[in-house]
């Protein structure tokens, strides 16, 4: 299934093939993928959400990174001033997202840090930086460090928090995301082109940056970018993944490092070189089956999801699954919990755990999407979309279709025996198979489609994080 | 539906740990997830959202692709009795029908009693869940062995492959050789006399409760390329019957209608590679083709025509159903193309130029599973080449 998002029309269709021709000749089309057409898209308009009370930065969104808090609870802080650094980079700050007290720092087992908590006092008093001294890639990435920007670099190999001390090859930022029900970035990017640009052409003293942008996006401010190559992806998810465009770009080599960026991530750059200040708001989808009126919502990192989804839920009497990120790379979120630092929209699906479904394996089941031809969602139009819940609708089993995986991963990589390998525990064999290239989310979709239901996300974020230790 | 789920819920606690009947979880297991999708949901991490197939819906599919060709089978294993005995014009079509299912029946509850009683006792032993692999292996079974097999040596070939073939390995998915087809060579290389011997194996002999007939004296009825390998100038039966499937032959393999409505869902359904299955055509016929132009004319399997060593034999079947296992085939796409070649290129030349096997399809699959890993191998190294070069070329 196939499906656009919008149907491109004949103008919009010419005025790309002229932007092409214009200015640039990178066009990658991607045959392999799969667009997963969930319901409760979020429409293009933007609605106001009630403020936090509470803000909260997690640790775990910046993977890989051991985090040593500073502050204590009753201190006072303003945005842009760090709650934690990075213990083995201390210059790695990871600053708060509004002004206000911290009012707890949860730990969990073993003491590990959860979250830090800031009340916020509405004031949104924010730490000035000075931002014009910078000249070089060094002083770049000071500024962005001192800033707490910094933290939303990823690098890959890994896939987690970049290091300021590495020279990447390049930086790749993707100017969209086409995971189901995830965030509009040419919507959002309207009337802050000016500072994604600004942000980008910081990025570019640091390393030479490659934008990934859709054949759906129309906007000048990403086909024309200045300072960035700029190269189109036409086809179905996840050409939207930044790991799959640096593959089709530049491949990582083993001992190469590239960092990667969320596209709304370049537009904060863009404001604090613009008014000096840490300003950590995103227009996020809220969106999911479950919402009321799935739309975009102004709010800061760290803010409270329950906030966030206050009266727009449908009533249910069955469990509702909430995810910070979309259904396929977002993270299952408690009632209480928070909006993730990385993550540009929050949904709300069934849970699914209270639903029981007779004779599955014969029953025809029309509701349920498939990609195959088992179930009859091949019968329903492309546009058709779907309630899924969060069920795994399976059990586990040894891998035993072959080439499930391939179908969804438009990398040169043998997804499968990369699996395999992982499982066994093969480093060499890692290596060799392109593990340097990838991250959990590029096997989202292969998760999606798996017939034997292995949690590849998770086989895969294990198997990098046993990688980098070894590497160390 | 609410009385079941209420009876599942409330019999639940006796196979938890430390229940009473917490020996057979497994089996427990096994008769939930049959009775209702399970409604885990996926952890933090995971994916929150699945696409609806799962291995039960994939192993039920291919089970129901082998339906038409046993029960074209049971209709065949009747028809061949009353044409032994003389009586065809005196047999119904129900009647040859209902002898043929007499006949299979033992053979279907054998093989899936013995294959599943030893998949829960392993499924429990590893503590994991049920494999549905075995419910394919369990119905192609029956439909590969001659009619007259013994209960008794079916019980043992099955016990033997599953414990042997897969279990060993891990399981479903961990197997290097076809489960159905181990039993048979288990079978072919034990009981040589059983399996094809002096040709009394394919019809079924005597009357089950009153239905069929008794054959008056043991009735020799050789496999169209038994036939050709004995020596015969031609075979006996046209093409049409052999089309059709009204031969004799193992219990499922004589039609190739039957098979073609098994393919068309597998197909359909995407759950066999076309790649696989093309290939595995195309290889046959090629090979065909080059021994009838090549070989001399002594050689009478070699000058039969290409696309009837296509349509004899269990060359549709092993090509549709038995090739195209994934979990055995090769499972690289370039990979698939290059099995499924040798499997056609194996079996038929395995017929044509060695007179003491007949057939050639059980011995390719076998061998090719085998080399299948190696073909990938094969595949996967050019890319992992291709890696290297990069990096040595930066």
């Amino acid at each position: 299934m196939c499906v656009c998002e919008k149907s491109v029309t004949f103008a919009q269709f010419l005025q790309n093939t002229i932007f092409y021709f214009i200015y640039m000749a990178n066009v990658i089309k991607l045959r392999k993928g799969l667009d997963v057409n969930l319901k409760g898209k979020a429409s293009l308009e933007t609605v106001t959400v009630k403020a936090s009370e509470k803000y909260a930065l997690l640790p775990d969104s910046f993977t890989g990174m051991k985090p040593k808090v500073v502050v204590k609870e009753g201190d006072a802080v303003k945005a842009g001033d760090a709650l934690f650094v990075d213990k083995a980079h201390p210059e790695v700050k990871f600053v708060s997202p509004v002004s206000g007290t911290v009012a707890l720092v949860e730990r969990g087992d073993r003491r590990k840090v959860l979250s830090v908590q800031v009340a916020a006092d509405g004031k949104n008093e924010a730490v000035t930086l000075d931002t014009k001294g910078v000249k070089d890639a060094k002083s770049a990435v000071d500024l962005l460090c001192e800033a707490g920007l910094f933290a939303f670099f990823r690098q890959r190999p890994y896939d987690v928090t970049a290091n300021p001390d590495d020279q990447p090859k390049a930086i790749f930022v993707s100017a969209f995301s086409d995971m189901p029900l995830a965030q509009d970035f040419e919507y959002v990017l309207k009337g802050q082109e000016a500072d994604f640009q600004a942000g980008l052409s910081l990025l570019a003293k640091i390393a030479k940056v490659h934008l990934g942008v859709s054949v759906k996006q129309s906007a000048p401010a990403l086909l024309t970018a200045k300072d960035a190559e700029v190269t189109v992806f036409d086809g179905p998810a996840p050409a939207g993944n930044v790991g799959v465009q640096i593959n089709h770009i530049s491949p990582i080599n083993k001992g190469e490092v590239v960092w990667t960026m969320g596209a709304e991530e370049v537009i904060f750059i863009g404001r604090l070189l613009r008014t000096g200040k840490v300003d950590l708001t995103r227009t996020i989808a809220v969106a999911g089956s479950e919402v009321k009126a799935p739309k975009y919502a102004k709010v800061i990192v760290g803010a409270q999801v329950s906030d966030i989804l206050a009266g727009n839920l449908l009533p249910s009497d069955k469990h509702q699954r909430w995810i910070s990120g979309n259904p396929l790379t977002g993270i299952k979120i408690k009632q209480t919990g928070w909006l993730g630092a990385h993550h540009t929209e929050v949904t709300v699906i069934p849970e699914g755990d209270d639903e029981y479904e007779m004779l599955g394996w014969i029953m025809p089941r029309f509701k349920e999407f498939s990609t195959s031809r088992s179930y009859f969602s091949w019968l329903r139009p492309k546009k058709a979309e779907y309630t899924l819940d969060a069920r795994i609708k399976g059990g586990e089993r040894h891998m035993i279709m072959s080439g499930e995986y391939d179908r969804v991963f438009p990398m040169d990589i043998y997804a499968g025996y990369l699996v395999k390998a992982i499982i066994a525990g093969d480093i060499d064999r890692q290596e060799a198979l392109g593990i340097y290239e990838v991250a959990p989310e590029d096997f989202a979709l292969a998760e999606f489609v798996d017939s034997s239901k292995l949690e590849l996300q998770r086989i895969v974020r294990e198997g990098l994080d046993i990688l980098r230790k070894e590497n160390m | 539906m609410n009385a079941l789920r209420k009876y599942f819920d409330k019999i639940k606690p006796n196979f938890e740990e430390g229940g009473k009947l917490h020996a057979f979880r497994s089996l427990y297991d096994g008769f939930e997830t049959f009775a209702f999708v399970p409604s885990t949901t996926g952890r933090v991490g995971s994916v929150s959202v699945h696409d609806a197939i799962d291995s039960k819906r994939i192993m039920s599919l291919v089970v129901i692709a082998l339906v038409p060709a046993l029960l074209f089978g049971m209709y065949n294993v009747g028809y061949q009795n009353a044409l032994a005995a003389g009586q065809l014009e005196n047999a119904t079509f129900w009647g040859m029908f209902f002898y043929g299912f007499l006949a299979v029946l033992p053979k279907l509850i054998v093989s899936y009693v013995v294959g599943l009683g030893i998949e829960f006792t392993v499924a429990q032993w590893k503590n994991e869940e049920i494999q549905e692999g075995f419910l394919v292996s369990g119905i192609i079974i029956p439909m590969i062995v001659p009619v007259n097999t013994p209960l008794w040596m079916l019980a043992i070939a099955v016990a033997f492959a599953v414990i042997f073939a897969k279990e060993i390995f891990g399981g479903t998915g961990m197997n290097i050789l076809n489960v159905a087809l181990v039993t048979r060579a288990f079978l072919f290389f034990s009981y040589p006399s059983s399996m094809t011997g002096d040709d009394t194996v394919w019809v079924a002999q005597s009357a089950i409760c009153g239905l069929g007939f008794d054959v008056p004296e043991a009735f020799s009825a050789a496999t169209p390329l038994g036939e050709l390998a004995q020596g015969a100038a031609a075979t006996t039966t046209s093409l049409c019957d052999q089309i059709v499937g009204l031969i004799p032959g193992s219990i499922g393999e004589t039609s190739v209608i039957a098979i073609a409505l098994g393919a068309c869902l597998l197909l359909w359904t995407g759950v066999a590679s076309w790649k696989t299955m093309l290939s595995v055509f195309v290889g046959g016929a090629l090979t065909a083709m080059l021994f009838d132009a090549t070989l001399a004319p002594e050689n009478v399997g070699a000058h039969i025509p290409w696309y009837q060593h296509l349509v004899l034999g269990g060359f549709c079947f092993g090509a549709v159903f038995m090739a195209t296992d994934p979990v055995t085939s090769a499972r690289t796409e370039g990979g698939k193309w290059i099995y499924g070649f040798l499997i056609g290129f194996i079996a038929v030349t395995v017929r044509v130029l060695n007179p003491g096997y007949p057939e050639g399809m059980m011995l390719a699959i076998l061998l090719m599973n085998v080399f299948a890993p190696l073909i990938d191998y094969c595949f996967v190294s050019a890319n992992i080449s291709k890696r290297q070069k990069r990096l040595t070329n930066k």
